[in-house]
């Protein structure tokens, strides 16, 4: 045996100025759960409105860190604040609070735990805000859990209604595979290269030829955040979860939750396992051509808008999985591909939150996620259909909205690479954006050219948070659309160091 | 006589086989608990042979961390179950067809 008192305890070097954001976070989720006991049921509206500050105030530490500009290591290397994690970091407060924004309402008219609601939404919250530092595995996958338990308790939040019931337990049981299948490539990792700290592994591993353990390993973490980011042949759990969770929860995990998996592919991929590309590139150039072509195909067949939203969230995890399998063959590639990433999540998260917020307020008064339902929208909601027709086409990719930014990058990526490879997954890419365009179009046709069902005009009134949700998204469309460089800078400083 | 540990690697890779066999195959709710147990299981027995033949006490603290979120996962999950039970007598997974998928 070897001896454990060999070294002394010498106490980890803490931060506390980097730590500030996960601290005020944590802070306000643990006020919201004691006020939440305090306060009588018709006034749960404080908690909510706690949450919601106490939200902007964790941003505060982001802006000053960011503007400090240092970077910031803790635990050998385990805990990183650079401008990669404070990117993310800002991401993931913000769409959690357009997320608060959009249940508010929501939450206080259905038959909801309000307290509890915002607790949880804060300590999903807090795991993503982790998972942006996190360069380990092991912090890696607590931050996962701490992120996606609470999300399986809000998928079933309508607890006495059959399919938030079924949402929430499909999405937990394909949740809690795809961590064990994760973690089992995590231990394989571990075992071959003696360390979980992402820096060491890419040290150990180098560029050599994979160890068939290594390779193995790999291919089970790739495999288990497929599940997480919904990738085409592990989505099959999305569009029912989508359609039976409580809409701004359906709203929450096909943005912040997704793009926590994507954060935490972007680490483990240009971090840990750089040098392995022959396992990685392969397994992401299949990935993402499934994803894009299954994901926009069965869209094509939706007659409901909220599983045409989940299929078509499919479909722009496929497009993000392409900078993945082009990004290994040099250190200028991976930083394109990095780039392409970033700047695609940051606009993803603001048209698909928009989206959302319409959907939710149209079906306040439609009471129908049919998109039938639609039909003549433009008669008598003119301002929302403007500002649907701005989201869907920013998701289609077309110019001048955000979305087409986005696609520029991802074919950019593809084409710097220059390999045939590459070519032929920018094709593909190409193709699905054209079938995309139909099933886009066709939404907004609906609510443009159709007659209005039933011939109910009565206007729909947009309740102030939903309105406040919706401002953010769509200035926040335009303006990446009008100003795209400088959102192309934000993601050319957030790239993390290749190794 | 003591094993090497390729043994323990072995059985920790044909343990977390059979749980992946038992959570698609079976149709029980709480027989797939116990088989995502049985993978996580083998996750730990995995990072506890690598910690011995590595000499390196890092793998043993891991298993820690599996098994206290082990332990939470499993609590979210039995209350999702609870909630079904409630609405409906039974728990197969092939009842949940509400949702087309």
């Amino acid at each position: 045996m070897p001896s454990l008192v060999a070294a002394a305890f010498e106490a980890p070097y803490l931060d506390y100025a980097a730590l500030a954001p996960e601290i005020v976070l944590t802070g306000v989720l643990l006020a919201v759960l004691v006020v939440d006991l305090f306060v009588d049921e018709d006034r749960k509206a404080v908690v909510a409105q706690l949450a919601g500050v106490g939200l902007l105030a964790s941003l505060l530490p982001v802006v000053f860190l960011a503007v400090d500009g240092d970077d910031r290591s803790m635990f050998s290397g385990a805990y990183v604040v650079d401008d990669f994690a404070l990117v993310f970091k800002a991401l993931f407060l913000v769409s959690g609070y357009v997320v608060l924004l959009m249940s508010t309402d929501h939450i206080e008219e259905g038959d909801y735990w309000k307290g509890e609601y915002s607790f949880l939404l804060l300590s999903s919250l807090l795991g993503m805000v982790v998972m942006s530092s996190a360069r380990d595995l092991l912090t890696i996958f607590v931050a996962l859990e701490l992120l996606s338990i609470p999300a399986y308790m809000l998928a079933g939040w309508r607890k006495r209604d059959l399919r938030s019931n079924e949402a929430a337990l499909k999405y937990y049981l394909l949740g809690v595979l795809s961590s064990a299948v994760m973690l089992y490539g995590m231990s394989l990792v571990f075992g071959a290269t003696g360390t979980t700290v992402l820096e060491d592994i890419a040290r150990e591993l180098g560029g050599d030829a994979s160890e068939p353990l290594v390779a193995l390993g790999i291919f089970f973490i790739v495999v288990g955040f497929a599940f997480k980011v919904s990738a085409v042949p592990f989505h099959f759990w999305a569009p029912d979860t989508y359609e039976g969770a409580p809409l701004p929860v359906t709203a929450f995990l096909s943005v912040a939750s997704k793009a926590a998996g994507f954060v935490a592919l972007l680490e483990l991929i240009f971090m840990g396992f750089f040098g392995q590309d022959n396992v990685w590139q392969p397994l992401f150039w299949v990935l993402a051509v499934l994803t894009m072509t299954v994901g926009n195909l069965v869209a094509l067949r939706q007659t409901n808008i909220v599983r045409l939203l989940a299929y078509s969230s499919v479909a722009q995890a496929g497009y993000m999985l392409v900078p993945f399998a082009v990004g290994g063959s040099s250190d200028e590639a991976a930083g394109t591909a990095q780039t392409a990433v970033i700047v695609y999540l940051l606009i993803y998260a603001a048209m698909n939150l928009g989206a959302f917020a319409i959907v939710m307020t149209v079906a306040r008064r439609t009471r129908s996620g049919e998109i039938s339902s639609y039909g003549g929208l433009f008669t008598y909601a003119p301002g929302l259909t403007v500002l649907m027709t701005i989201f869907v086409f920013s998701l289609a990719g077309i110019p001048p909205f955000g979305g087409w930014f986005a696609k520029f990058y991802i074919f950019k990526s593809a084409v710097d690479a220059g390999t045939g490879w590459a070519l032929a997954l920018a094709v593909v890419a190409g193709v699905n954006s054209v079938i995309a365009l139909f099933y886009y179009a066709g939404v907004a046709r609906e609510m443009w050219m159709q007659p209005v069902p039933g011939d109910d005009r009565t206007p729909i009134r947009v309740p102030p948070a939903l309105g406040a949700a919706l401002g953010i998204t769509a200035v926040a469309v335009m303006a990446i659309g009008v100003y795209p460089q400088a959102f192309a800078r934000l993601g050319d400083l957030a790239q993390l160091a290749v190794r | 006589m003591s094993l090497d540990g390729s043994w323990y690697l072995c059985l920790a890779a044909a343990v977390f086989t059979i749980g992946a066999v038992g959570l698609l195959v079976r149709r029980n709710v709480l027989v797939m608990f116990m088989c995502v147990e049985l993978m996580l299981n083998a996750v730990n027995l995995t990072l506890v042979t690598f910690a011995r033949m590595l000499d390196d006490i890092g793998g043993q603290a891991l298993v820690f961390f599996v098994l206290v979120v082990a332990a939470a996962e499993v609590v979210v999950g039995l209350g999702i179950i609870v909630a079904i039970f409630r609405r409906r007598v039974g728990a197969t997974a092939d009842d949940l067809h509400l949702l087309r998928g």
